[in-house]
């Protein structure tokens, strides 16, 4: 075994601290040291997106970044996206629209959504597009995704003033 | 897979930074910074580094500033900066903000940078692509002191550059482009996102009518990203239009020396070449 190093990663607002090797991936650490098991694990180098979470404020692969990287940076996984038993409008967009099958991408798709819409509520629908395509889903054919997501954000940006 | 066991280092200055570089280099340490091309490899264990230097916490490296007419992009400059076309950038901003969007994708790009493309020399790197064409300069560091090299000496072939292994890549600096030049990038691949088949960058002057200036650079074709004499002879004196833009794909296709992979053999990437660089030149006339 070679030597750990005592971190604390910041995931939804809670403090987790914890002692990983340095070659430990930030997933790794979400969910086997912190137990947060929403964040999934399909490739482990950067093609698939579902290990995607929110890191101050910016989308990334968490399967590309060691965990020492993220020591006291603010993290948001998908446990974080519902308001007690209120789901995110994302989430409820995902169900209304059939944006799921088997779920697995699911979590890699929220959290990629969810930054890309509160960083440019107003994006543009090729720019949206763009975006989406940073994520693999085996099951949908993408059209469900793309239709839910095009719904929460209409709903994001609220009533036009 | 997991990679394997390395000591993590994270200095705070580009001195320390370098310092540790020098020390660890020898037994195969390096440095990390977006890690988008890294950490693949590691997972793969197709890179086995033994200390990895962390320069994302390295002040003053974040660095993104107009220097005369010069774009100088730190270490830290992550692709994503490039998103938005910066109007203080005048057309090499636009330039910027076209060849971005080819490159992997949305949180790729909030996490890997250009320097760190540069320094990974992938033949299918956008931004080597960019940094030949437009005539580039990188500035490398390292303990024993900084030199300058231009990108026309600094990519010597698949994944091999001048830099050394002690030498950490502080700045890019990019040429601005001048007034009224018009710029065009194509890139060919089977799914969004990722690494070109074949592409090419050009831009070139109207003056009197004619072409001026030309400069048609091509990248994924060959080992490493070039630009190519032969075209841009073809374009330059004639009117833009369709005649000088096929001439100047075939001019291309005629010197190349294509790379061969499982999927493409080398005659596809030469007719591939003639193609993407003549709708590079398409592009640009819109
Ligand atoms: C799914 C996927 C698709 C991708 N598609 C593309 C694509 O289409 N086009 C493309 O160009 N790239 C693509 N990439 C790679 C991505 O652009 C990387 O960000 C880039 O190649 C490397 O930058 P980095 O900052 O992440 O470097 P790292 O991964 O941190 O480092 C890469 C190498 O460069 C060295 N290095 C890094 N920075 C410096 C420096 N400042 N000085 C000296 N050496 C340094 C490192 O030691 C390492 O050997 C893709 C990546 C993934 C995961
Ligand atoms: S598990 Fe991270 S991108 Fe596939
Ligand atoms: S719903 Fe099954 S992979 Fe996307």
């Amino acid at each position: 075994m070679s030597d750990t190093v005592a971190i604390t990663l910041n995931i939804n607002g809670e403090d987790h601290r914890v002692s990983v090797e340095a070659r430990r991936t930030l997933a790794d650490t979400i969910r086997e040291d912190c137990g947060k098991t929403g964040t999934h694990i399909g490739c482990e180098h950067g093609v698939c997106g579902s290990c995607t979470v929110i890191i101050d404020g910016e989308p990334m692969r968490s399967c590309l970044m060691f965990a020492v990287q993220a020591d006291g940076r603010k993290i948001r996984t998908v446990e974080g996206l519902a308001k007690g038993d209120e789901l995110h409008p994302l989430q409820r967009a995902f169900i209304d629209n059939h944006g799921l099958q088997c779920g697995f991408c699911t979590p890699g798709f929220l959290m990629l959504a969810t930054a890309v819409l509160e960083k440019e509520p107003d994006i543009a629908d090729g720019d949206l597009l763009d975006a989406l395509s940073s994520n693999l889903c085996r099951c949908t054919g993408y059209q469900n995704i793309i239709k839910a997501v095009r719904q929460a954000a209409i709903e994001m940006r609220g009533p036009r003033k | 897979m997991k990679p394997a066991a390395f000591v993590y280092h994270a200095p705070r200055t580009l001195e320390a930074a370098l310092a540790l570089l020098a020390e660890v280099a020898p037994q195969d340490g390096r440095i990390l910074a977006g890690g988008q091309s890294l950490v693949p490899a590691m997972a793969f264990r197709l890179a086995r580094p033994t200390h990895l230097v962390d320069i994302n916490g390295v002040a003053g490296l974040d660095r993104l500033v107009l220097d005369g007419g010069v774009l100088s992009v730190g270490a830290l400059v992550r692709h994503a900066a490039f998103h938005k076309a910066d109007a203080k950038f005048g057309a090499l901003g636009a330039l910027l903000a076209d060849v971005v969007h080819n490159i992997a994708h949305y949180p790729i790009r909030t996490r890997g940078t250009m320097c760190g493309s540069l320094a990974h020399a992938d033949p299918a790197s956008e931004w080597c692509l960019t940094a030949v064409t437009l005539g580039a300069e990188m500035v490398a560091h390292s303990a024993k002191g900084a030199r300058r090299i231009a990108a026309a000496d600094y990519f010597q072939g698949i994944m091999q550059t001048a830099l050394e292994p002690d030498e950490l890549l502080a700045e890019v600096r990019l040429p601005l482009l001048p007034e009224g030049a018009k710029h065009g990038f194509y890139e060919f691949n089977r799914r969004a996102g990722d690494f070109a088949i074949g592409m090419a960058l050009v831009t070139y002057q109207v003056k009197g009518g004619k072409i001026a200036e030309a400069r048609v650079g091509i990248g994924g074709i060959e080992g490493a990203p070039r630009r190519i004499a032969e075209a841009e002879a073809a374009l330059n004196g004639q009117a833009p239009g369709k005649a000088a833009f096929e001439a100047a794909g075939q001019a291309t296709a005629a010197v190349v020396d294509p790379i061969e992979d499982a999927q493409t053999p080398a005659a596809y990437r030469r007719d591939l070449a003639a193609t993407v660089v003549t709708r590079a030149l398409e592009r640009a006339a819109i």
